[in-house]
């Protein structure tokens, strides 16, 4: 069967907003995503070397405004639901297939190391900026926090800025 | 009021909320196509823009409600979670996320939606994404400066660049419109299509028409506090709105009485309630009206709310508010705090009593004025009632 096509982007733009403000209507805050990915670090680091954790300022920090388990928490909660509702969505328009993309002038293996390195710099940048594209930008746009825009700003300016010398990963 | 968690929602509920939460926004943006990177960074070399049609119009129209939701007083905006700025770490952190975009073609929440229909480049991002996140962790005494300096607090945009809220998000909506018709032609250009980009098709009308009344609707919802405060500049509604009154007597009278159906709420400045308050008064700012937690007090039923001020014009204009803001339970005390110090406690033994009425009132005024300030002094050791909730703790 063939794959279905997307969504008009302005129709799942309203309906992304609209979840948005139920979600900020119900929780009083945002939707995210990198939050989960530290909370899931923190949780393993936590299980393979507890004293190490115990001695760390980050882990330390991170305990302290999060009580129980770092797994019981919101967004993963939140994620663990992204996690199935793509598979869903996938899965009623024809998309679910296992496949490694890449431009028509990159190579599986320079898609392979991009993709981890380009993880890593976003696990990263999330944590510097306090949150990802979903949690300061998108959320910090609907409550008009002036992190949240300088951080939205920063992201898609600076993705601008190094686009041209990564143009053969992708055209 | 929202937000509802904790008070509606509970903290368990809470994580089942978040499951289905979760659950739309996967769909929704496997649904958009934010499940390939190819469509992702098409945005940064001009040949697919959904990432920014979708991103801006969700962003817009989330502000939007949220605004509304604020002016019809439903949620309390200082209870939600607004991302806190520190110039340097947002600056840095978003060029470093740019940075990892372009390379490794996802940010997190589209890399785990693509994961989930089987993308194995989505399946390393996030492996990458740990160990980024491992780095920040482990070698955080060294960032730790830049990750904390320049802090702003709760800051909102509008306040930041001087605006009124209205006036900055009709000023985005519009920068989205100009955007979207601009992205349309670029992307005509870089994929070699000729039509032009925005016909005058109804689809396209339609479209364009409720942006613009989207944008204009920014006006109407002021800010409620500004649009009440208006209202209650205006003398003579102030003076002639019907308001229920107590009598100095009879408000002294329950005082002696110690009725606990007596609720007073002091808006006097706080300084002056420390310095000396009546019992079982409770100190209120004008703000506090408009938030969720301390107005549960003057929802609970079967009590006499009465707002004291010094004045009974200032008491009825916070009276004439809380009327606005559906508080329908309100009482002023006649003549104002003013008129009670005079009448009640300062009372002029001296004065005569001719009628019959006006003896027994000389009575309990005598009686009153020698009671109740013994019971302001017993009260004074209390201080005041202040009830405060923590702001949601969200972010990532």
């Amino acid at each position: 069967m063939e794959e279905k096509k997307y969504m008009n982007p302005y129709l799942a733009g309203v309906l992304l907003g609209l979840l948005l403000i139920a979600t900020i209507y119900i929780t009083g805050r945002g939707l995210g995503a990198s939050g989960a990915v530290k909370s899931f670090t923190v949780g393993i680091v936590e299980t393979v070397a507890p004293e190490h954790t115990g001695n760390q300022t980050f882990y330390k920090e991170y305990s302290g405004d999060h009580a129980g388990s770092p797994l019981m928490n919101w967004l993963v909660f939140e994620v663990v639901g992204v996690f199935i509702g793509a598979f869903l969505s996938g899965l009623i328009s024809n998309r679910l297939n296992l496949k490694l993309e890449y431009g028509p002038r990159s190579k599986p293996n320079i898609r392979i190391v991009g993709a981890l390195i380009g993880g890593l710099l976003f696990g990263f940048g999330a944590q510097l900026g306090r949150g990802c594209t979903s949690g300061s930008a998108l959320s910090g746009m609907a409550v008009l926090s002036t992190g949240g825009l300088i951080t939205m700003m920063a992201i898609f300016g600076g993705a601008y800025l190094f686009a041209y010398f990564f143009r053969k990963f992708w055209i | 009021m929202g937000p509802l968690v904790p008070d509606v929602v509970g903290n368990e509920l809470n994580f089942i909320v978040a499951l289905i939460i979760g659950i739309f926004f996967g769909v929704i943006l496997e649904q958009a196509g934010f499940s390939t990177s190819k469509k992702l960074v098409g945005l940064f070399y001009g040949y697919d823009f959904t990432v920014l049609r979708v991103f801006f119009t969700a962003g817009i129209v989330a502000m939007i409600g949220v605004i509304a939701l604020e002016h019809f007083g439903l949620l309390d905006i200082n209870l939600t979670y607004i991302n806190p700025t520190f110039l340097w770490s947002a600056l840095i952190g978003g060029l470093i996320m740019g940075l990892g975009f372009v390379v490794g073609g996802f940010c997190p929440g589209t890399s785990i939606c693509a994961a989930a229909i089987g993308k194995i480049d989505a399946m390393i991002f996030i492996a990458g994404s740990f160990i980024g996140v491992l780095i920040f962790a482990e070698g955080y005494p060294l960032w730790e400066g830049l990750y904390k300096a320049d802090n702003w607090g709760n800051v909102r945009v509008f306040d930041s660049l001087g605006m009124q809220q209205t006036v900055f998000a009709f000023f985005l909506t519009a920068v989205a419109l100009f955007a979207f018709w601009m992205i349309s032609i670029i992307e005509n250009k870089v994929n070699g299509i000729k039509k032009p980009a925005f016909r005058f098709t109804p689809y396209y009308v339609t479209l364009g028409a409720i942006g613009f009344v989207l944008s204009l609707s920014a006006f109407v919802l002021t800010e409620r506090k500004d649009s009440l405060l208006e209202l209650v500049s205006n003398k003579e509604y102030v003076e002639s709105y019907e308001i229920k009154t107590i009598s100095v007597d009879e408000f002294a009278y329950r005082l002696i009485k110690d009725d606990n159906k007596l609720q007073i709420i002091d808006f006097r400045p706080t300084k002056e309630f420390e310095k000396q308050s009546l019992p079982g008064s409770t100190s209120f700012t004008f703000d506090n009206l408009f938030e969720k937690e301390p107005n549960k007090i003057l929802k609970i039923r079967h009590k006499i709310n009465v707002f004291v001020a010094d004045g009974e014009h200032q008491e009825r204009q916070f009276a004439i508010v809380a009327n606005r803001l559906g508080f329908s339970n309100v009482t002023i005390l006649k003549g104002g705090l003013n008129s009670f110090n005079k009448e009640i406690l300062g009372f002029d033994k001296n004065s005569v009593a001719t009628t019959k009425q006006e003896s027994d009132t000389y009575r309990f005024r005598t009686k009153a004025s020698s009671i109740i300030p013994v019971l302001i002094k017993e009260n004074k050791t209390a201080g005041p009632v202040k009830k405060t909730q923590k702001r949601v703790v969200g972010g990532c």
